[in-house]
């Protein structure tokens, strides 16, 4: 199972890093978004994928899944959303000044 | 346990939310914000006194023992670094009084300051790897609005790499962080330092401290350093500033820390990368800084070369190396905001930054122009000033370790360094002038106050370099003997073999 979500992980963080090279600026985010999704699901899975009963203790199982991964993720996720929201208004105000979603164009020194 | 750890972190964060309640009554926060900032200082200032007296302080949040709940540790190092930047965050607050304008003001400037003061006390105090990631994230968060705040064109379109850059660092430490996770099964520094020592440092362990260094590399500046000329050089003075002072010392803070607790194992390798990464960024800032005839550029490359001569000294690996490295970073966060605050200046005055246009200042701002010489001599390392000392014990801790060329390229650095401020003073502050009352864009009225008072520091510091030896040398001690904060977090019943 580890595996199979390892390559998955991999395949996400592929495309993130592909978005976050190309030149329009919500690409980029969601390229940005994408990796943060990878690294969610690499979290879960270094904890370990074991079978066991959700980290409830009122749930009488003898066995649980590891907690400290999940709430690191949950922390981390927090996190991105707010700094994905900021992200997104920054870009959009940056569009609306600058007048271009290119990054190429967002080069040099004449703005200075 | 000790209480007074949590205030550092408390004092601002408290401060800055009732902040935002009063948004339109600057002079109550401009005043807050000085106590604030003067609070954390005295409290660090106890904090020294108290590791001095009884080693390295730890508080265990909530009352859980150490690997599994969140605990706080300041030893020597971490309250000398808490101290300096609390003093130097403080004239760059009294500097931001007069130059940061009404309107970034009325818009929660000074919160936001006191938030990415938060950050970086909770960065250099935290015992545990997740708890340093949040601290990153709420310092950088706050770096975020301060760097775009005002909106100007170049600070927008800085500020999208600016943020770019740092969403994917945090992504890669998230990485580093779970590869550990799943590799030793702890967070907390001092368990893990004492499983990696179980473990041996072996191949895997090695890969993810290089991962930890690429991360804490893309912080700091180390070699990594693209992001760097371009964001620096887009704020306003005050924030460009508390900048150059802060944030890129939590990064060489953080890779201290960790190569000299956790992964010490394996020098050969993880240091002499260090080595041959601070080696090329020392060079490579430096050629920037003599590149260029902006006057922001030239400063912002000096950063570089700080931090690259900084690790050069955690790369010798050795007590001299790192007494060097720690005098060295004081003295970078003190003259790096008072050059800074002088370049604004300057650029406040003239209202250009190319240092063709400028030229024979001493003639009008006499002192501004003195203190510019003086904090120049710093930087370069001249003997009664600051930067010399730091300097001294780098190149002889390189030269002891063997690293014979690495203490040779700071040496040689150094030159283009005082060559690169020197072509300031020469070029601004020399020659004709050509500024007469009416074309002066701008007035040093309250701004010299904060110039004088960090000036006046990097003397105190360089003549005084006996009064800080008592100090610098604990902090020396706690980073050559891990199990010394080992046995301050975990108390004597978990320290192994070693």
């Amino acid at each position: 199972m580890e595996t199979l979500i390892s390559v998955l992980i991999g395949i996400l963080f592929t495309i993130g890093t592909y978005l976050i090279l190309s030149k329009n600026l919500l690409r980029i985010i969601l390229g940005s978004s994408i990796i943060s999704h990878a690294v969610n699901l690499l979290i879960l899975t270094m904890g370990g994928l074991k079978t066991g009963g959700p980290p409830l203790l009122g749930m009488g199982g003898t066995t649980f899944t590891d907690p400290l991964p999940q709430a690191l993720i949950l922390t981390a996720i927090v996190i991105n959303f707010g700094i994905t929201a900021f992200f997104l208004v920054l870009s959009y105000r940056a569009y609306k000044v600058l007048g271009t979603d290119d990054t190429k164009q967002m080069r040099g020194n004449e703005n200075e | 346990m000790n209480n007074l750890l949590i205030l550092p972190i408390i004092i601002p964060l408290i401060t800055g939310m009732f902040m935002v309640i009063i948004r339109k009554k600057i002079n109550v926060q401009r005043v807050l914000g000085i106590l604030a900032i003067a609070g954390t200082g005295a409290v660090s200032a106890v904090l020294i006194s108290q590791i001095k007296a009884s080693g390295i302080q730890v508080l265990h949040i909530g009352g859980w023992e150490a690997p599994f709940g969140v605990s706080f540790a300041a030893d020597m190092f971490s309250a000398l670094l808490l101290l300096t930047s609390s003093i130097v965050s403080l004239f760059c607050l009294i500097y931001a009084f007069r130059s940061i304008g009404k309107g970034r003001e009325t818009h929660y400037f000074y919160p936001l300051f006191l938030f990415l003061l938060t950050g970086v006390n909770g960065s250099f105090l935290t015992g545990d790897l997740f708890n340093l990631f949040v601290c990153f994230e709420v310092m950088l968060i706050s770096s975020y609005v301060l760097i775009s705040i005002g909106g100007t064109r170049i600070q927008l379109r800085e500020s999208i790499k600016y943020v770019l850059v740092n969403v994917l660092s945090s992504s890669l430490f998230l990485v580093a962080i779970a590869y550990l996770y799943a590799t030793i099964g702890t967070l907390n520094f001092a368990h893990l330092s004492v499983r990696v020592a179980e473990a041996g440092q072996n191949g895997l362990l090695t890969a993810i401290s290089l991962l930890f260094l690429i991360v804490f590399g893309l912080k700091a500046g180390l070699l990594l350093f693209f992001w760097l000329p371009g964001s620096y050089s887009a704020p306003p003075t005050a924030i460009a500033a508390i900048f150059a002072a802060l944030l890129t010392k939590v990064g060489i803070y953080s890779i201290i820390r960790m190569f000299t607790l956790v992964f010490y194992h394996e020098p050969n390798v993880t240091h002499l990368i260090i080595g041959i990464m601070s080696a090329l960024t020392m060079v490579l800032g430096a050629i920037g800084a003599i590149a260029y005839w902006n006057i922001k550029k030239i400063i912002t490359y000096n950063v570089i070369v700080g931090v690259g001569f900084i690790l050069a000294g955690l790369a010798s690996g050795t007590p001299e190396g790192l007494t060097g490295a720690i005098y060295y970073l004081i003295h970078d966060i003190i003259v790096k905001a008072l050059l800074f605050l002088i370049g604004g200046t300057i650029i406040a005055i003239t209202g250009t930054a190319n240092l063709r246009d400028i030229s024979g200042l001493i003639q009008t701002y006499p002192y501004l122009g003195w203190m510019f010489f003086i904090a120049a001599l710093s930087l370069a390392g001249i003997p009664p000033l600051s930067g010399f000392i730091g300097k001294v014990f780098i190149t002889e801790g390189t030269f002891e370790a063997g690293y014979i060329w690495l203490g040779a390229i700071g040496l040689l650095t150094s030159l283009m360094v005082l060559y690169s401020v020197m072509k300031i003073f020469m070029n601004g502050f020399w020659g004709e002038s050509y500024l007469y009352e009416e074309n002066e864009k701008g007035k040093t009225k309250g701004l010299l106050f904060p110039i004088a008072a960090l000036t006046a520091l990097t003397i105190a510091l360089g003549v005084g370099a006996e009064g800080i030896y008592a100090f610098s040398d604990l902090a020396v001690e706690s980073l050559m003997n891990p199990s010394l904060y080992i046995e301050a977090v975990l108390g004597n019943n978990w320290v192994g073999p070693n």
